[in-house]
């Protein structure tokens, strides 16, 4: 099975994921400060930073991109609630 | 929502701020509870501005629909409805919005005027009749043109909501800020050189509604500051049109820290409630071991005898927060919970939090308080410590060891740890 390296640095850990990991799976499981409001792609809660390793995440759904706008993320922000990691080494924290 | 009989009064009437801006909003003087959280000794206002240019009338917010009648009265007598160019939307909470749709209804050529953020929540609030509008999305800098008035937008996001924005008339120099320098407090002469003492509402509302948001409020005092305002026009209360600037620097001076910090070090508070001394122990083995980092100060409370509110102001200035808690009927103790309550007052969002515990037969507690700290935006690094019964000697250097963690963590000084997705 393919996997990826999350790394979480608010709390200073990596975790080994299965390629398809969506990060909201992970961060509340360790503590990560990433926070969650619908859980659905439509509020912006979750809003994370990418440190490193945007290229291996999966592209943003039109639905995702629409509320990147509306809450005015920067290039480096994604929802967390949304992306999958597909490999390599990916390094986030909160926004 | 509480209300008390209201006193009768005259129909409402338009009132001017300045030539062609009128406030045409309306009186709660009934409303004793706001919101479910907030309390108001004589009632509140839900303040609406209409403003005349020689190319149209904007609408600056409504009002709660319960007074849409009051509102459209008023509003009809400074200005026809095919005359409305403009609705500027400066926050989205319902006792602004709640004749929006009704007035879209009567001046469905009026352009939308709302902060990108604010366009999800105006979908919800018009359903399917917002494709039929035309939404204009403004940033900082952007104007609407009145003709010889023009709006400028200013975007001043998380004071309250993730939308908020403020508005600027140029040539008459009027900010309409809508909950930013607002307050809950009802006087029909309006003005704040006119209006009774409202300076005790005024600060209960900051530390209410603005004061989570503290960060947000200075960086929207940034962009307010350089403007030449003649009047403060808020969407609660009083319009601040004598000495407005004294209220701006009296937010700064709400936004100042309660206590002002005396040492460099990172700060760390341990707060516990013990039943029989277990819980305890366990704590001031926890700051024992937070306390062999000179980076970092420890401070130890027992909960059951302190004051919330003072807490609150010591974890709104620290850099962490661990809460000791006994496991009582499966669950953690309400003093626990209520001091966890409290801090929806305050900005916690990035702070590391942790919980530890003694319990009898289940030691739901700590998970339970973890939960509860990262619904509060916080870190949680460190996986907190449940014990049953009475510590051991080994368990009171686990607590420590537990306690040189989250120091590392304060710090800075965490060794990286990798794991597997199976081990979660």
């Amino acid at each position: 099975m393919a996997t990826a390296k999350l790394t979480f640095s608010d709390v200073s850990l990596t975790v080994n994921v299965p390629s398809g990991t969506r990060i909201i799976e992970i961060s509340e499981k360790v503590g990560a400060g990433i926070t969650y409001g619908c859980r659905e792609g439509e509020c912006g809660t979750c809003l994370t930073k990418v440190e490193s390793g945007a290229e291996n995440l999966t592209e943003p759904s039109v639905l995702e991109q629409r509320v990147l706008k509306e809450n005015m993320a920067a290039r480096d922000e994604r929802l967390a609630c949304q992306c999958q990691v597909l490999g390599g080494e990916i390094k986030v924290r909160p926004a | 929502m509480n209300t008390v009989q209201p006193i009768p009064r005259p129909g409402p009437v338009p009132v001017e701020l300045a030539p062609g801006v009128h406030w045409v909003g309306a009186l709660d003087p009934g409303l004793r509870v706001f919101d479910v959280i907030l309390r108001t000794a004589n009632g509140t206002s839900y303040n609406s501005y209409a403003v005349r240019g020689s190319g149209g009338v904007a609408v600056i917010d409504t009002v709660k629909a319960e007074f849409s009648d009051a509102f459209f009265a008023q509003l009809e007598q400074v200005a026809r409805y095919d005359e409305i160019t403009a609705l500027v939307l400066n926050h989205l909470e319902p006792d602004h919005t709640g004749a929006v749709a009704e007035l879209l209804r009567r001046a469905p050529q009026a352009r939308i005027h709302v902060a990108p953020r604010g366009l999800d929540m105006l979908r919800a609030l018009l359903k399917d009749d917002f494709a039929d509008y035309q939404v204009v999305k403004v940033r900082t800098g952007d104007t609407a043109d009145l003709g010889d008035r023009t709006l400028r937008f200013l975007t001043t996001p998380y004071v309250h909501w993730p939308e908020t924005q403020c508005t600027y008339l140029e040539e008459q120099e009027i900010l309409f800020t809508c909950d930013l320098m607002g307050c809950h407090f009802c006087d029909e002469r309006l003005f704040n050189d006119a209006v009774g003492d409202f300076r005790f509402s005024f600060e209960y509302y900051f530390d209410h509604i603005m004061r989570p948001f503290r960060r947000h409020v200075s960086e929207a005092l940034d962009l307010i500051e350089p403007l030449a305002i003649s009047a403060i026009a808020p969407a609660h209360g009083p319009v601040l049109r004598s000495h407005p600037r004294e209220y701006i620097t009296h937010y700064r001076r709400l936004l100042t820290k309660r206590l002002a910090s005396e040492v460099a070090q990172k700060t760390l508070l341990i707060f516990y409630v013990s039943a029989y001394g277990a819980t305890s122990q366990m704590a001031a083995a926890v700051a024992e071991g937070a306390s062999e980092n000179p980076d970092v100060r420890v401070s130890l409370f027992d909960l059951a005898v302190g004051e919330v509110a003072p807490f609150v102001d010591l974890i709104e200035e620290a850099d962490g927060i661990v809460l000791g808690t006994p496991t009582i009927n499966g669950d953690a103790v309400k003093t626990v919970w209520d001091l966890l309550a409290s801090l929806v007052d305050i900005e916690t969002k990035g702070k590391l939090g942790g919980a530890f515990g003694s319990y009898g037969w289940t030691g739901e507690a700590v998970a339970m308080v973890e939960s509860r700290l990262q619904g509060l935006k916080m870190r949680v690094p460190v996986k907190g410590i449940r014990i049953k019964l009475h510590p051991t000697l080994p368990e009171l250097e686990d607590c420590r060891d537990y306690g040189r963690q989250l120091s590392a963590h304060l710090t800075g000084t965490a060794e990286p740890r990798e794991i597997d997705f199976a081990s979660l």
